[in-house]
């Protein structure tokens, strides 16, 4: 990416974000809807890229976090708190709990606390089916009401969607800001050698817990937009296959890059709609399309532009180099 | 002159294998001690253990008269404890001036000035200067991953350097350093010893480099001390040539 020059990159970003304003204003309910649930899916996904991506903790209960947010801010908001102090609940819940399932990974990495994780996430799965005196169990929550934020209704579909698209504006500004900290920094070196990392004094338990505590809370997030985004709940969203889900998004956009999850969400809940009109063999073509992609670029898609840039400064680098020699070469 | 790190009766077993035997000895302040022995000898583990990175079965590591066995190798590090590792130990896909930064962030501020403060924790220019120091310049902006073996060692000694540590502890330096890069790496070891006072233990295999690098060496076999002394001492001591030099 860095291939780029900094105005353009400036251009590019702020055409996308006037193109995120303006062009949906012609969209009917269901588009927005798509749209919305694009950019609620993409704060969840930038908060497992995070453990994930840029910490190296694998995680397969970023759903089960979706689902806590959700939760909390279905049952505030019906008993009448507004949506921000809803959306803080969820946040102070997920960092919580995500601190705590944390812990697993001091001792267990990879597969073994992908199974940790699973098992979480049933485990989170049960208690909103179960525990039907709090969330309603499979009958879910229903009638979750549309926030006013200063004074304009958002029961619309446009007003609400502007909602969705402020949060993950500001989601990704704070993410923007906390892989450039040297906490970004101490988090890739989680990823890259815990073991060199402690003997440079960096406190791998705490960074380990953080990076969990602080992808869990932008679940808490993601969910706490999606349950007014839905105005109904039940336990069914918010299964393992939403975890998986998550999971895809971050690796097909790119684990590790900060646009992947925009881009691995784009493709995971616009996709389908796209492939509507091969009715019955979307599924098939997604899952073809995507394995096709992992073959060919494992680190995703912007792993394919990140090696295309790298390719270009090494050749940059090299036409340079032989300048320089044949300059000596003339010299002597 | 005051004894930074103390060490005694250092034990280390592994199932049925004890590979440290009750090891005991002082590092003085400003010295730079080698450590040498045949391979499997203990070393590693010995280092391993007083940096916190195993617990010993037995035995306690003093630093400045204060016992610090069982810390954990990050509280160490803060305490001005550094080290580098045998093998290849630094962050690829970080830049080395990123390496350098990562390396010396956590001696700056507090968790939460890290959080919101500037993002090269003010480290640019140390890193700079280190970078310098190590004739890295070119190099500053390459991903780490892409040095040779050669520069990703100078990389490995550099980051060792940047939280500006009382007491080194560098694990094979000179493995697989070509002759003029491995002048260079003691010339620069030499300097960080005068010039900032920081006290040295050394592994090494290169008897060559330790000879000339070391005011004292310190030689151990299965596990235990063998013998210790002044370089030219513990090359002529029968029981070390025996052991290690051979004949």
């Amino acid at each position: 990416m860095s291939g780029f020059a900094r105005p353009l990159k400036i251009a590019l970003g702020l055409i996308v974000v006037a193109g995120l304003i303006v062009i949906p204003m012609n969209f009917n309910r269901y588009g927005l809807f798509i749209l919305s649930q694009w950019a609620v899916m993409t704060i969840a996904a930038m908060g497992l890229n995070l453990t994930l991506g840029y910490a190296g903790q694998v995680s397969l209960a970023q759903g089960a976090f979706v689902g806590i947010g959700a939760y909390a801010s279905a049952i505030m908001t019906t008993h009448g708190w507004p949506l921000p102090a809803a959306i803080a609940a969820a946040i102070v819940l997920a960092f919580a709990v995500g601190w705590v399932l944390g812990y697993p990974a001091l001792r267990v990495q990879h597969h073994y606390l992908a199974f940790v994780t699973l098992a979480f996430s049933t485990l989170a799965f049960l208690v909103f089916r179960n525990e039907s005196w709090l969330t309603g169990g499979i009958y879910g929550i229903s009638n979750i009401p549309r926030p006013h934020i200063l004074g304009i209704a958002t029961n619309k579909p446009l007003p609400f969607y502007y909602i969705c698209l402020g949060s993950l504006a500001i989601v990704s500004l704070a993410v923007w800001w906390l892989i450039r900290s040297p906490w970004g920094r101490a988090f890739m070196a989680l990823r890259e050698n815990p073991l060199r990392a402690q003997s440079l004094g960096i406190d791998t338990r705490r960074y380990t817990l953080m990076a969990f505590a602080i992808g869990s809370a932008l679940g808490g997030v993601a969910g706490a937009l999606y349950a007014p985004l839905t105005q109904y709940i039940d336990p069914v969203p918010f299964n393992l296959s939403l975890s998986l889900d998550l999971l895809m998004m971050v690796i097909v956009g790119g684990a590790g890059f900060y646009f992947g999850p925009f881009l691995g969400a784009m493709i995971a809940v616009l996709l389908p709609e796209w492939l509507r009109f091969t009715e019955g063999y979307y599924l098939m073509l997604y899952a073809i399309a995507v394995m096709g992609l992992l073959i060919w670029s494992p680190t995703g898609i912007l792993g394919i532009l990140d090696r295309y840039m790298a390719a270009r400064r090494t050749k940059a680098a090299s036409a340079l180099r032989a300048v320089a020699k044949s300059r000596l070469e003339t010299a002597q | 002159m005051s004894a930074v790190l103390e060490v005694t009766n250092i034990k280390k077993s592994f199932g049925g294998i004890t590979a440290v035997d009750g090891v005991s000895f002082d590092v003085r302040e400003g010295e730079i001690l080698g450590l040498i022995g045949p391979n499997g000898c203990g070393k590693s583990t010995l280092f391993n253990c007083i940096l916190g990175q195993l617990t010993p079965s037995d035995g306690e590591v003093r630093l400045d008269g204060k016992v610090v066995t069982g810390l954990r190798p990050s509280e160490l590090n803060k305490l001005g404890v550094s080290r580098t590792f045998q093998l290849l130990q630094v962050f690829p896909k970080l830049s080395v001036r990123e390496n350098l930064i990562l390396a010396g962030q956590e001696h700056q501020g507090n968790m939460a000035s890290r959080l919101v403060g500037r993002s090269d924790a003010g480290l640019t220019d140390a890193a700079n200067q280190m970078i310098g120091f190590f004739k890295l310049d070119h190099l500053a902006a390459e991903p780490a991953g892409g040095l040779s073996y050669g520069q990703q060692k100078l990389l490995d000694a550099a980051m060792a350097f940047m939280g500006g540590p009382r007491l080194v502890l560098l694990d094979e330096p000179a493995g697989g350093v070509n002759p003029s890069m491995l002048a260079d790496l003691k010339d620069r070891l030499v300097a960080i010893n005068r010039e900032k006072n920081a006290t040295f233990v050394v592994i090494e295999h290169n008897m060559e480099f330790v000879m000339s690098l070391c005011s004292r060496v310190m030689v151990m076999a299965e596990g235990k001390v063998l013998a210790m002394g002044r370089p030219d001492e513990v090359r002529k001591n029968p029981a070390v040539i025996e052991a290690y030099l051979g004949h």
